[in-house]
């Protein structure tokens, strides 16, 4: 299509035979590519007014990958969202979780899930696994100009691959190095915390129901710690968010499922075995 | 400098239409039919890898016959204005009408300035949230659409393969009827029953969740065929 000539309309020819949307859009759009910002802040906590996703999970289980996301976005000390979205479908067969500046982060993953389905319709083939995560790295290096200025973002990606046929986790870093993990890795202002409770759960082969109670345990206990990561919100019914990514694809945990994972939590770490005890009971020191 | 012979404007066009329609009937043909669920493509296709049916976004298809390497270019645009148009705005705002006017502008341009035209023919279809919603565009080499309803037969054997459609469609056909009634369509046209593994089969599915295109196997076809005797064998 290249040189069709005036009086056409303009078709965005200039990606050559690439099979990119990025390519595509860098050549033929670059105004809609996600810019360096200007101004510099050098504030690691984040810039004022920025909204900020903070906890995010996954773990390997028998059957492929559980990825979980706490619902709270903070804007310095404010509680912006309670229940945004941290984990998206990036495919049929994976999924992206977010931790970071929200604004960017949630740009990417729109960019990172049409270069994927784009890629598909021009090659009439699904990337590998490994594929799509070098193509998340590129993208998340893609970025260090913004993250050198205080809008970090790093992704967690997991997939199924059906040539393993196992799930299989990448984790990123601001340059966009990218890291396969062996079982499980946690991200976000509240990843230690979740990390540590995962390293304690965790066995291969989990079956999918202990793997969903695990994830919702490490993000409470990333919650308790972390002041950037929400816990489950009864009251409003608003509970952290699990998908799972296997050989049936993306599916989302139902509510239910992980609302009754957060009451075996309470349960077992409650004095009164999850029964309320009466007012003005609970541990104290030295008791 | 040589002085180029006068030519006719009517001569000229009617030269290049000739010549685009000659590249087109050596082609092979391709049918769509609105079914209860959504729009059933059909195709004559010995290769089950170079495609003539594909998918453009989530309620749009693209189906072509003609030169390969002519369709796969208008393909490949097709899918990056419309992907770059859903970046851009939204996944509700990209639209087969907008696609089939720029594949006609384009097509118009090149048939009129360009020193040879395409020899291609392209239907652009958007599945729609109910029934009679659908719509089909049908692009020609020089530009020319047609918006059609409930089915439509191209290639170099057009004319006859719509008539055959028109003999076998009714409203509110489930998948498997459909695609009996394609595949017999295409028979009568061929005069001959043609071997369902040559079947290319695709379909927009509105009951699917975004994407709602889909491929439909050729074991699948031979599967549903084989249930349905065809009424060209008959």
């Amino acid at each position: 299509m290249e040189g069709l000539g005036g009086g056409r309309p303009e078709w965005p020819t200039a990606a050559g035979f690439s099979p990119s949307f990025l390519d595509v859009l860098r050549a033929s759009a670059p105004e809609m590519l996600p810019k360096l910002i200007g101004g510099s802040t050098g504030n690691a906590g984040g810039l004022a007014g920025v909204a900020e996703g903070t906890t995010i999970a996954a773990l390997k289980y028998a059957a492929g990958v559980v990825v979980a996301g706490d619902r709270r976005a903070t804007e310095g000390f404010q509680i912006a969202h309670r229940d945004i979205e941290k984990v998206f479908p990036a495919d049929e067969f994976s999924a992206v979780a977010i931790a970071g500046a929200a604004g960017p982060a949630l740009e990417m993953v729109r960019l990172f899930q049409t270069e994927l389905e784009h890629y598909e319709k021009v090659e009439c083939a699904v990337l590998s696994l490994e594929g799509k995560a070098n193509r998340l790295a590129q993208m998340i290096r893609a970025n260090l100009p913004m993250a050198m200025q205080g809008l970090v973002v790093v992704p967690l990606f997991a997939g199924y691959d059906p040539e393993t046929r196992t799930g299989r986790i990448f984790r990123y870093d601001v340059t966009g190095g990218r890291f396969e993990e062996a079982d499980f890795h946690s991200g976000g202002s509240g990843g230690r915390d979740a990390r540590a409770t995962l390293k304690k759960r965790y066995r291969a082969g989990l079956p999918r129901e202990e793997a969903v109670q695990y994830a919702v345990e490490a993000l409470f206990d990333a919650a308790e710690e972390d002041t950037a990561t929400g816990g489950p919100d009864p009251l409003r019914g608003i509970y952290p968010l699990l998908v799972t990514v296997s050989d049936a694809g993306y599916e989302r945990v139902a509510d239910s499922e992980v609302s009754a994972a957060v009451d075996r939590v309470v349960a077992e770490r409650h004095p009164h075995g999850g029964e309320l005890g009466p007012p003005g009971v609970r541990r104290t020191p030295g008791e | 400098m040589a002085m180029p012979f006068y030519v006719a404007p009517e001569q000229m066009m009617k030269d290049r239409a000739d010549y685009a329609r000659k590249g087109i009937a050596r082609g092979k043909s391709v049918l769509v039919l609105e079914y209860v669920d959504g729009l059933l493509f059909l195709a004559e296709n010995p290769s089950r890898s170079l495609h003539k049916i594909s998918e453009i976004y989530d309620r749009m298809a693209f189906a072509a016959v003609g030169k390969y390497n002519e369709f796969e270019n208008l393909r490949v645009a097709g899918v990056r204005l419309a992907d770059i148009r859903g970046y851009s705005y939204g996944r509700q705002d990209v639209t087969a009408r907008s696609l089939a006017n720029a594949y006609s502008q384009t097509l118009g341009a090149i048939f009129t300035q360009d020193s040879k035209p395409f020899e291609v023919e392209l239907l652009v279809a958007e599945v729609g949230a109910e029934a009679a919603t659908s719509q089909i565009f049908h692009v020609l080499y020089d530009g020319s659409v047609a918006d059609e309803r409930g089915f439509v037969g191209i290639g170099g054997q057009s004319e006859e393969l719509t008539r055959a459609l028109r003999q076998v469609y009714h409203e509110g056909m489930t998948l498997e009827e459909a695609l009996v009634a394609g595949a017999s369509a295409l028979n009568a046209v061929d005069g001959r029953a043609l071997d369902p593994d040559v079947l290319e089969g695709a379909a927009l599915d509105r009951r699917r969740p975004r994407r709602k295109f889909h491929r439909i196997e050729r074991e699948e076809i031979r599967r549903l065929l084989g249930e349905a005797p065809l009424a060209a064998e008959s």
